[in-house]
């Protein structure tokens, strides 16, 4: 229960005092750090990114982008947070900020200290390694990969020379305190209470404490990576009485192979923690990651954060849907799992009662052989699915032994294509039947019209999806795709 | 070379200079106008009520308001010691009584804090009484809901012409609009000072027109309120008009609470209340010969001016100017209308209604071609202005050889005719995606078509120590006004770089300025600059020459050093005696009692323009340029992507090539959101939220992320380009270039006619998003079923179509 306070470019800042729902943003704003800004208020711009010391599996430190306008300064509790002004000043620019300027990186300069945030957060990736990838598009020669400056809008430069800089970065030098940091262990997570009567902010020391908590008012906002609640804090003027912090937890934050051979994912891990521990082993969730959102928000959210909304058009459900994954549910009264495809009861509505947490999901193996996802959006990165389609399919000797194929955007809630699988199952993987599928594909779900697209458009894109995939996939037969 | 236009040896203006504040840019050390409000000791926050209904009266009871804790007063209309209105046309109630758009600000909140302020704000009572709402156009143009005065530009006989063209075309499109999205939302911070001055921080491209709103609200004479602007964080045009009422509602709450107040948008208050490019809706029929050249264009604009009329005429008088965009139209009629609309109240974006012109011509060459059995980019090229031919409304295309060299130039760069090959072969191989690389020109006038905007001032002083402080009319808003005008300074000085301070922009210092728009910034206040500073130079050269034993003509002025004609080179070493320091001339020209100090002023000279008649020479020079993009479309989704973006622009010989570069790549980009991407949805249903600006957060609304940057992106300037009309022989940059992003909208639609059978027609959706190409897509596979017939909208084979509105009724 030590710490209250957040160490802000190596000083102390006390929070007492602080109000609960003051987002990082205006809390850092008021220190006088006017270098973060406010572009959206909802982790779409990036014009707020800070860098944050986290735990890294070798316990070191990795420095982590996040938005600041979505985490409560409240949840920084006991943590390292470095801004712009703490990268460098205008007489000692930090590399990335030489660059920046030097390359004519900025015009308006009002997004530029969270892109300088974002670059710095990848100069001091672990791994970034000159030379790899570059023929992919998003990496250059020195390993700097582009897609860590997709949560970050630019209105001014059309970002040909924000990408430059980037590429002509070096590494950073011996005397860097920034490198040097990385050597040692994040700061651990800080039991925390701030605030009374109407509204407090609990991170609890234990999962039982959380329970407890949890069990004895339920009514309590439970929060992981605050990508939502955020949204919901700023934008929908929404508070909470009780928000509960759980993102720390050990027991949430598992990544390993269960005692029957499932594949537990921590409900607590942020995206990015689970890429990076996954390294591709389940492809089909591979595919998802670097679509979903962007690394500002891949940092702080969780699977549990998104399964815990229940958005129908939350990216990781029709992946999980695909890959029958299963909800582990936690209370004071013991655990029990439920299928993903059950979870979902209703519009943003779900099984888990309101003293459960959301633990872990699991992912039965061995993963199906064909699985790919497929999201329809008006921008290629950093934007929210119109459809999201994630198809799990295995073959024995070019027939379709089983067809799971999971549905975002065309519901009030993530759902199964339950007719498609069918019409799948036991057929011959080929062009006919990815043509007679597709047509009922089509006709699942019940999706509306909206101001992401129309409904026919919805439909369309179930419609053309199979036939994409089928493009994009090698028949087992002799028919080879044109 | 004119006087203005040429340069001394070793200028600092053409060098490669970064952002002046691009260091502070970085490192978060700049300093916009809310981070003032973060740092201001008891200041009040403002928070407006927003009506919930697209067109109703209202009544508002505050009282439930005052009951908050930490609210400290409500601002209505009764507060308004002077005219209660935020616009130059007196039809912008800053308290309206009838709610004009969903959206509007009825009254605002002022609290100790944000939060107390938005609590109160939603505590406010408002009373509805509905009326008739109008939200589209279409739904305007039914009830005949205008506003302003429509205008017309003629030239020749194209009635007569379009009856007996070989081959007519005809069409109804819509063009959508487009939201700033800078990233800065509007601010303002006001405050009293010990003198009673009010005082104003103002994100603002206008701050003499923020003044003189300001004290207009207040009830006061100009010389009691001053505005600054230290930089915004982006304005595209949506500063220049609509800050004010902001300001005066700041300003208001200063003067009645006697406290600071800040009023900083949040996103969504932005999006729903403030202006956005205005939505065109086009009629058109145009006639050709069977060469392909034009014969004659009719065309009827109506734009969707939203509640009031803001700057839609001016918006609408360069539209009608630019509907030829680089093309030789011999018979032409251009009609403009504004429809009044219950939305917000559209305004100036970047191109200031030049975009919505050249759509019209671009779409229509875009139409034709494969109807006419003319590839586009033949079709376009045979269409360019050359040399002695005049623009429509009557103004000589002056340099017009420049759009061929330009052409011809890009064609081969960027390897044209050998990728349409590559293109070709791709395209035959793969069924489901389909690539094409389309060309299209850009001719933009530059000057503002109100001609007593073309004028502007500055005030630079010489300190005794040869240190240098600028202060001009201009606002920098991102796009390097400030470091063009510190490179004009110093090039006119003869000063290194450094010498030279530019200070925030106020209106106490350079008085009765003009909106830094019109992508005049540059041209009008670096003569302003270049005049102030040439003052104080010939001061000195007096000073200098007597120190010097030489004629103060012979005296130059370079390098911070001051020595006569050829003594001393650049870089060699001086005589003792020979030259002297800048500040050594600067201290002996003080004890001499010589002025160091200077006030610039310049006009732009040659402008006429007859705005009943819209003939005469309004502007004074075209920017020209040039874009050859290649995309991919996706044949499953309409998902497109640019492939490699060229483009070759004239920016005149280049104040500053970073910075002009970067204004043609921003701008190319901001085009192509524009065309490609940025969609505004309204509820246009009869519900209870009709009316309402459905995109109205960065989740809904999606401006180019660095996924839709040109994979490859190559973008040169036009070389040997000097400009005899303006300041060092350059050219104004900031708008032209986002016409570029044609190109883009026309390759989509090669690439939509790859799809379908030889000769198709495509007509495409404006914003051509992936479901308006994924449409299009459909409706070219399905012409691969209609056999025989070429598909076009050609009305000699069909009398289909929609019927053109009357020429001139």
């Amino acid at each position: 229960m030590d710490p209250i306070g957040v160490t802000v470019n190596g000083v102390t800042h006390p929070l007492r005092g602080v109000a609960v729902h003051t987002s990082a943003l205006d809390w850092l704003r008021d220190l006088g750090l006017t270098g973060c800004k406010e572009g959206c208020a909802e982790g779409e711009c990036g014009a707020c990114a800070v860098l944050l010391a986290a735990p890294r599996d070798d316990g070191g430190t990795e420095w982590t982008t996040v938005n600041a306008c979505l985490v409560p300064a409240a949840a920084l509790d006991g943590q390292e947070v470095v801004t712009a002004e703490g990268l460098g000043s205008p007489e000692h620019p930090h590399p990335v900020q030489a660059g920046l300027a030097e390359a004519g990186g900025s015009q308006c300069g009002y997004c530029t200290p969270g892109f300088a945030c974002s670059m710095a957060g990848e100069f001091y990736r672990a791994g970034r390694t000159a030379g790899d990838e570059t023929a992919d598009g998003h990496h250059g020669p020195n390993g700097f990969d582009l897609h860590a400056l997709s949560g970050n809008l630019c209105r001014c430069t059309g970002y040909r020379p924000i990408r430059d800089a980037a590429y002509a970065l070096g590494e950073p030098d011996a005397h860097d305190p920034l490198a040097a940091r990385r050597e040692r262990p994040a700061p651990g997570p800080a039991a925390t209470r701030l605030g009374d009567g109407d509204e407090r902010f609990v991170r609890p020391a234990s999962l039982d404490e959380a329970l407890t908590l949890l069990r004895d008012e339920p009514e309590a906002m439970v929060v992981a990576g605050t990508t939502d609640w955020g949204v919901e804090v700023n934008l929908r003027g929404r508070r909470a009485a009780l928000t509960i912090a759980i993102e720390r937890l050990p027991e949430l934050r598992t990544l390993a192979f269960s005692d029957d051979a499932s594949l537990e994912i921590g409900a607590a891990l942020s995206l990015s923690e689970i890429e990076r521990g996954l390294d591709g082993r389940v492809p089909l969730l591979a595919e998802v990651f670097p679509q979903f959102a962007s690394p500002l928000i891949r940092n702080r959210a969780t699977i549990g954060g998104n399964l815990g909304t229940a958005s129908p058009i939350g990216d990781t459900s029709p992946a999980l849907l695909a890959l029958e994954a299963r909800v582990v549910l936690v209370s004071a009264d013991g655990e029990r799992e439920v299928d993903l495809a059950e979870y979902f009861t209703g519009y943003r509505q779900t099984l888990r009662r309101d003293d459960e947490l959301i633990r872990a999901v699991r992912i039965p193996m061995p993963l199906a052989g064909l699985a790919a996802f497929h999201k329809i959006a008006k921008r290629r990165f950093d934007d929210i699915s119109s459809v999201a389609v994630g198809f799990a399919l295995d073959l024995d000797d070019g027939v379709i032994a089983s067809a799971r194929i999971g549905l975002g955007g065309v519901a009030a809630t993530p759902i199964r294509a339950r007719a498609t699988e069918a019409a799948l199952m036991g057929r011959e993987w080929n062009r006919e039947t990815a043509r007679e599928a597709a047509s009922v594909l089509g006709t699942e779900g019940t999706p509306m019209s909206d101001h992401r697209a129309s409904a026919e458009y919805r439909a369309l894109m179930l419609g053309t999806a199979l036939l994409k995939l089928s493009r994009s996939t090698p028949f087992t037969t002799e028919e080879v795709p044109a | 070379m004119s006087e203005l236009a040429a340069r001394p040896t070793d200028p600092v203006v053409g060098r490669r200079t970064p952002h002046e504040s691009a260091a502070l840019h970085a490192t978060g050390a700049a300093v916009y106008t809310d981070d003032l409000a973060a740092l201001t000791a008891g200041v009040l926050t403002a928070w407006p009520v927003q009506s919930e209904q697209a067109h109703a009266l209202v009544t508002l009871d505050v009282r439930p308001a005052l009951d908050v804790p930490g609210v400290v007063r409500v601002l209505t209309a009764d507060d308004v010691p002077g005219v209660n209105d935020a616009g130059v046309k007196h039809d912008e109630p800053l308290f309206p009584s009838e709610a004009m758009f969903h959206g509007h600000a009825l009254a605002w909140v002022l609290a100790e804090t944000a939060d107390a302020a938005r609590l109160g704000a939603a505590a406010v009572r408002v009373e509805y009484e509905t009326l008739p709402s109008i939200i589209t156009v279409p739904e305007a143009i039914e009830a005949g809901s205008f506003q302003g005065i429509p205008r017309t530009i003629r030239r020749g006989d194209p009635e007569s012409v379009l009856a007996t063209a070989p081959h007519v075309f005809e069409g109804v499109v819509e063009v959508g609009g487009q939201e700033h999205f800078y990233l800065e939302t509007h601010a303002s911070l006001a405050r009293i000072d010990s003198e009673g001055q009010v005082f104003i921080e103002c994100s603002t491209q206008h701050p003499s027109e923020t003044q003189e709103i300001v004290a207009h609200v207040l009830g006061l004479p100009n010389n009691r309120v001053t505005v600054q602007c230290l930089r915004m964080g982006g304005g595209f045009g949506g500063k220049e008009m609509q800050p004010h009422g902001f300001a005066a509602i700041a300003a208001l709450g200063a003067m009645l609470t006697g406290r600071a107040v800040r009023l900083r948008l949040n996103r969504t208050q932005d999006l729903t209340m403030t202006g956005k490019r205005h939505p065109f809706h086009i009629v058109w029929k145009a006639g050709f010969d069977d060469d392909g050249r034009i014969l004659a264009l009719a065309t009827t604009l109506t734009s969707d001016g939203g509640w009031s009329l803001d700057l839609s005429e001016p918006v609408m008088g360069r539209a009608l100017c630019h509907v030829d965009n680089a093309y030789w139209i011999p018979h032409f009629v251009a009609q403009g209308r504004i429809a009044k609309t219950h939305k917000t109240s559209q305004t100036a974006f970047r191109g200031f209604g030049g975009p919505q012109g050249m759509f019209v011509i671009e779409n229509v060459l875009g139409l034709a071609a494969p109807a006419l059995g003319i590839d586009a980019a033949t079709l376009r090229e045979r269409n360019l202005y050359v040399p002695g031919q005049t623009t429509p409304y009557g103004q000589p295309v002056r340099h017009a050889e420049r759009l061929h060299t330009i052409w011809n130039e890009l064609r081969h760069t960027s390897e044209f005719d050998a990728r349409r090959a590559r293109i070709a072969a791709f395209n035959a191989e793969h069924d489901d995606v389909k690539r094409a690389l389309a060309i299209t020109p850009v001719k933009f006038g530059i000057s503002f078509t109100l001609t007593a905007y073309n004028q502007a001032g500055a005030l630079v002083h010489v300190y005794k120590d040869g240190s240098v402080l600028v202060n001009h009319g201009g606002t920098e808003m991102g796009q390097g006004l400030h470091t063009k005008m510190l490179q004009v300074a110093a090039t006119a000085l003869g000063v290194p770089l450094e010498a030279v301070r530019l200070a925030p922009t106020r209106t106490d210092k350079v008085p009765n300025t003009s909106a830094t728009a019109a992508s005049s910034g540059a041209d009008l206040n670096g003569g302003a600059v270049k005049h102030a500073c040439e003052q104080i130079r010939d001061r000195m050269a007096a000073v200098a020459g007597r120190m010097l034993g030489i004629d103060q003509r012979d005296v130059r002025f370079s390098g911070g050093r001051v020595a006569g004609l050829g003594v001393v080179p650049p870089g060699s070493v001086e005589v003792s005696g020979s030259s002297f320091t800048f500040a050594e001339v600067a201290q002996a020209a003080y004890h001499q009692r010589v002025q160091l100090w200077a006030a610039g002023f310049y006009r732009t000279e040659g402008l006429h323009w007859d705005a009943e008649t819209m003939q005469g020479e309004p502007f004074k020079y075209f920017a020209y340029g040039a874009a050859a993009t290649e995309v991919e479309v996706d044949g499953f989704t309409g998902v497109s992507r640019m492939l490699r973006v060229d483009i070759l622009h004239d920016v005149g010989d280049s104040l500053s090539p970073i910075i002009d570069l970067g204004q043609v790549e921003g701008a190319f980009v901001q085009g192509a959101g524009w065309l490609m991407l940025e969609e505004l949805r309204w509820d246009t249903g009869d519900g209870p939220g009709r009316g309402r600006l459905l995109t109205q957060s960065a989740s809904t609304y999606k401006l180019p992320s660095f996924s839709e940057m040109p994979e490859v992106f190559n973008v040169r300037l036009l070389e040997h380009a000097a400009e005899d009309g303006a300041v060092y022989g350059s050219k104004a940059v900031g708008e032209p270039p986002l016409m570029l992003a044609f190109s883009v909208r026309e390759a989509i639609r090669e690439a939509v006619a790859a799809f379908g059978p030889d000769g198709c027609s495509v007509d495409l959706g404006s914003p051509a998003t992936p479901e308006a190409t994924f449409r299009a897509i459909m409706a070219a596979r399905a012409a691969v079923g209609a056999a025989g017939e070429r598909p076009g909208t050609d009305a000699a084979a069909t009398t289909a179509g929609p019927r053109l509105v009357p020429s001139d009724s």
